[in-house]
C-alpha cells in the first residue's frame, strides 16, 4: 500500500471525491493555479477544470459565503482557508448561516460545506499562523468539528465530511502535514513514510465521523488527545512509563462519548491536553464530560494540560506548545492524587 | 503660529422631528430621460446611470421614455393588485402583532414596488436571497398567505416548526432563500448560488438584497469583489429607503455620491430606479435578470424609494424624523402611483379600486381566519418542543438526544 504525507493524503481525498461527484468543487486563496501553500490542492485544477477548483480573492467571509450559496444551490464545496488564524472574517458566515441554515428553514436549504483550514503550532508561525480555534467552532450547535491526526485518517475523515450533509470544520494540524510529531522538536523529523498510519489505500473509503480510536492501550489512566496531541501523549507514556490509554478523538463534535466513559471507567484516572488556550476550551467540555459520566469511577481528578491563555508567542514556542514533559507532570501528578 | 485643528465629521439628516421635512438634498430627474443601453453594453459606456433615476411614470402618471412598455395592460392590472396586497397583508399582521398574536412584524408600506415587481421579472428556477421587507416576491410569486401567516403565528402549520421570528420565510419552490435575520450576510450567498449556476452551465440566475444600511457591511464588498471577479448570473438589489432604524442614509452612504456608484470602482453596471414607480421597477428588473442569464455577469440595482412605516413593530420613527416625512416624499406613494397610471389608461377607475381593495381584504381576512384556526404565538395550535431538537443535523448526534430525553420531550 502507498505511503503518503498528510499532505497527500488530503489531496486524494478531493481528488476521490470531485472523481466521483460532479458537484464538488473547492477553492481558497491559492488553492487553483498555484495548489495551495501546503500544496493539499496540487493538480486538482489540471485534472478537474477551472471551474471546479479555483483562486478566491483574499476574503474569507467571501469565500465561507459564497460556499454557502453554491451549497444552496445544490454543490458540494470543500473550501480552504488558508491558516485557521485567518477564518475570522468568515466567521459571521459559519456561525450565523452555514451553522444553522438547516435548522431556521426546516431543511427547506441546506448547507453541506466542508471548511478546511491548517490549525496549531510547532512551525515558528507566531501568533497568526499556530493558533487552534477549535472551541470556537465546537461551541456553535449546527457544525461538526473534525480534527484529523494521520493521513490514513485525514483521507478517509475528508470524504466523509464532504459526503456528510452537514457543514464540517476540518481542522488539519500543520505540523503533522509531513510526519507525527511527538513535541520533541530537537530531534529529527519522522516522516510518514516511516509511519504506519501513512499507509493510505487508494481510491475511495471512509472514516466515519464521531467514531473516536485507542492509538495506545493502557491500564493506569486515559488521556484524550486529538491531533498533535495524540503523539505528545504516546511519547509521554513511554517516557513517565505510565500505561496510559490514549484516545485520539478525531471528531470532537458529534463526540464519542462511549469509548471515551468505557476507558475511563477502566483506568479511573483521565488527563486532557490540547495545545489550544486554557479557558474556555475543549478541555472544559471534556472534563466535565468525564465527571458526570464516571465521578464514581474516578480515583484522581481529572486534569487538564493545555496551551496558555496568552497568544501564540513566537521565539517561545517550545516554552508554550504543551509537550511531553508538561504532559508527563501532569500525569504523574494524577496518579499520584 | 497655531497649528490647524482637525475637525472630526459625522453626517446629519437634513431634518429632525419638529423640522419641516425637505428632500430638497434628493434630486429627481425627469420621467422617461434616462437612455437604456443595451444589455451586452460594457459597464463603461452607461457609468451615468448610476448616479441618476432611471423614471418610467411622469408627474401625470404616464409611461414615457425608452425604459417604457416593459408590461401589458393585465400584468400591470395584477401588479397593482399585488401591491394592494402587501399592504393589506400588513396592515392585518401589523394588528395582529399589536393584539399580542405574534411577537414581531415587519411591514413594507411605500416599499411594495419593489419585491412585487421585481419578483414579475424572474422565471421559475430562479433564486432570491432576500431581506425581511421582500415580502412582495412571495405575494407576488403566488406563495400562499396563510401559510406566510402560519409562519408569522408560529402555529402548529408553520412550516418553519416555531424556530425562526416571524416574517423570516423560507421556500425553495417558490425561489425565496431563508432570511437571516442577520444583515447582508445573504448578498454573498446569492453570488455564491449564481457561480454554482454558471458553474454547472446552468440557465438559471441569483438575486441579492441588502437595505442602504447594510451596504456598509463587509459582505457587502464581499459580495461586489466575488460577483466582479467570476461575473456571476447575479442581480444585486439595494433597497434605498433612507433610513435604517434611526440612522439616516447618510451614515452608510459617506461621501459617495449615490450607493448605486459603489459598483462603479468593480466595473459592474449600476443602475439607480425610481423604487416607487412599479413600471420603472420592473424595467430594469428585466434588463438585468436579461443580462445575467445572456452570460454579461452581474447588475447592481439602487432603488430609490423611502420606508413611510415604522422599521419594524419594535421601532417608533417620531422619536428621530419628523412625522410628515413621508408625506413629502418626492417619488410619492407606489400604490397610488399605479392606480393614477391605470386610470388614465382607462383600466381602472375610483370605484373598481374600492371594489379591490374590499377584495384584497377579505382574501387577507380569509387566510388570516383560517392561520389563526391553528393557532397563534400564545394560543391554540403550537410546534412541538420535540421540534426544538429536530433539524439542527440531517442526523440527531447522541449529544442532542441526551438532551431531549433531559427535556422529557
Amino acid at each position: 500500500m502507498p505511503r503518503l504525507t498528510m499532505i497527500e493524503a488530503i489531496r486524494s481525498a478531493m481528488d476521490v471525491a470531485m472523481g466521483r461527484d460532479d458537484d464538488v468543487v473547492v477553492f481558497g486563496e491559492d488553492v487553483g493555479y498555484f495548489g495551495g501553500v501546503f500544496r493539499c490542492t496540487a493538480g486538482l485544477q489540471q485534472k478537474y477544470g477551472k471551474s471546479r477548483c479555483f483562486d478566491a480573492p483574499i476574503n474569507e467571509s467571501g469565500i465561507v459565503g459564497a460556499a454557502i450559496g453554491m451549497a444552496a444551490y445544490g454543490l458540494k464545496p470543500c473550501i480552504e482557508i488558508q491558516f485557521a488564524d485567518y477564518v475570522y472574517p468568515g466567521y459571521d458566515q459559519i456561525v450565523s448561516e452555514a451553522a444553522r441554515i438547516r435548522y431556521r428553514s426546516n431543511g427547506e436549504f441546506t448547507c453541506p460545506i466542508v471548511v478546511r483550514m491548517p490549525t496549531g503550532g510547532g512551525i515558528f508561525g507566531g501568533q497568526t499562523h499556530s493558533q487552534s480555534p477549535e472551541a470556537l467552532f465546537t461551541h456553535v450547535s449546527g457544525l461538526k468539528t473534525v480534527v484529523c491526526s494521520n493521513p490514513y485518517d485525514a483521507k478517509g475523515l475528508l470524504i466523509a465530511a464532504i459526503e456528510d450533509p452537514d457543514p464540517v470544520i476540518f481542522l488539519e494540524p500543520k505540523r503533522l502535514y509531513n510526519g507525527p510529531f511527538d513535541g520533541h522538536h530537537d530531534r529529527p523529523v519522522t516522516p510518514w513514510s516511516k509511519h504506519e498510519l501513512g499507509e493510505v489505500p487508494d481510491g475511495h473509503y471512509t472514516v466515519p465521523l464521531g467514531k473516536a480510536v485507542i492509538r495506545r492501550p493502557g491500564n493506569d489512566m486515559t488521556i484524550l488527545a486529538y491531533g498533535t496531541m495524540v503523539y505528545v501523549a504516546q511519547a509521554a507514556a513511554e517516557e513517565t512509563g505510565i500505561d496510559a490509554e490514549v484516545i485520539d478523538l478525531r471528531t470532537l463534535v458529534p463526540l464519542d462519548l462511549e469509548t471515551i466513559t468505557a476507558s475511563v471507567k477502566k483506568t479511573g484516572r483521565c488527563v486532557v491536553v490540547h495545545e489550544a488556550t486554557q479557558t474556555g476550551g475543549f478541555a472544559g467540555e471534556l472534563v466535565t464530560l468525564v465527571q458526570e459520566a464516571c465521578f464514581f469511577h474516578l480515583e484522581a481528578p481529572v486534569a487538564r494540560v493545555t496551551g496558555y491563555d496568552t497568544p501564540y508567542p513566537h521565539a517561545q514556542e517550545w516554552s508554550y506548545f504543551p509537550g511531553p514533559a508538561r504532559l508527563g507532570r501532569a500525569m504523574r501528578e494524577t496518579m499520584e492524587a | 503660529m497655531e497649528p490647524s485643528r482637525l475637525k472630526f465629521h459625522v453626517p446629519e439628516p437634513e431634518v429632525r422631528p419638529g423640522g419641516t421635512p425637505d428632500f430638497s438634498n434628493v434630486p429627481i430627474p425627469k420621467a422617461g430621460i434616462a437612455p437604456r443601453p443595451p444589455v451586452d453594453t460594457k459597464p463603461e459606456d452607461m457609468r451615468e446611470l448610476a448616479y441618476g433615476i432611471i423614471r418610467v411614470l411622469d408627474d401625470d402618471g404616464n409611461p414615457v421614455g425608452p425604459w417604457a412598455g416593459s408590461l401589458s395592460d393585465e400584468e400591470l392590472a395584477e401588479g397593482l393588485r399585488h401591491m394592494m396586497t402587501l399592504r393589506a397583508f400588513d396592515a392585518r399582521m401589523q394588528m395582529a402583532q399589536r393584539q399580542g398574536k405574534t411577537s414581531f412584524y415587519m411591514q413594507h408600506l411605500g416599499e411594495e414596488a419593489v419585491s412585487t415587481a421585481f419578483r414579475k421579472a424572474l422565471e421559475p428556477g430562479d433564486m432570491n436571497f432576500p431581506t425581511y421587507r421582500q415580502a412582495g416576491l412571495l405575494i407576488a410569486g403566488g406563495y400562499p398567505m396563510v401559510t406566510m401567516m402560519n409562519q408569522i403565528y408560529s402555529n402548529e402549520l408553520d412550516p418553519l416548526k416555531g424556530r425562526q421570528l416571524p416574517v423570516m420565510y423560507a421556500s425553495k419552490e417558490y425561489g425565496f432563500f431563508s432570511i437571516s435575520g442577520n444583515l447582508a450576510t445573504q448578498y454573498i450567498q446569492a453570488v455564491g448560488w449564481a457561480m454554482a449556476s454558471a458553474i454547472k452551465g446552468d440557465t438559471r440566475i441569483a438575486a441579492g438584497w441588502i437595505g442602504d444600511g447594510s451596504t456598509a457591511e463587509s459582505d457587502f464588498h464581499s459580495a461586489m469583489v466575488f460577483a466582479s471577479t467570476y461575473r456571476a448570473p447575479v442581480v444585486l438589489n439595494i433597497v434605498n429607503n433612507q433610513w435604517a432604524i434611526s440612522t439616516f442614509q447618510g451614515i452608510a452612504r459617506g461621501g459617495a455620491a449615490t450607493f448605486a456608484a459603489r459598483g462603479l470602482g468593480f466595473n459592474i453596471p449600476s443602475l439607480r430606479v425610481d423604487g416607487n414607480d412599479y413600471l420603472a421597477v420592473h424595467a430594469v428588473a428585466k434588463w438585468a435578470i436579461e443580462r445575467a442569464r445572456k452570460n454579461f455577469g452581474p447588475t447592481l440595482i439602487e432603488y430609490v424609494t423611502y420606508r413611510a412605516g415604522a422599521h419594524s413593530t419594535s421601532d417608533d420613527p417620531s422619536a428621530y424624523r419628523p412625522k410628515t416625512e413621508a408625506v413629502a416624499w418626492p417619488l410619492g406613494d407606489p400604490v397610488m402611483r399605479l392606480k393614477e397610471h391605470l386610470i388614465n389608461k382607462g383600466l381602472w377607475s375610483e370605484e373598481r379600486h374600492k371594489q379591490a381593495e374590499a377584495e384584497v381584504l377579505s382574501g387577507v381576512l380569509a387566510a388570516q381566519k383560517e392561520a389563526e384556526s391553528h393557532g397563534t404565538l400564545h394560543a391554540g395550535g403550537k410546534p412541538s418542543v420535540r421540534d426544538v431538537f429536530e433539524g439542527v443535523y440531517a442526523e440527531m448526534p447522541p449529544h442532542l438526544r441526551r438532551q431531549r430525553q433531559q427535556a422529557g420531550v
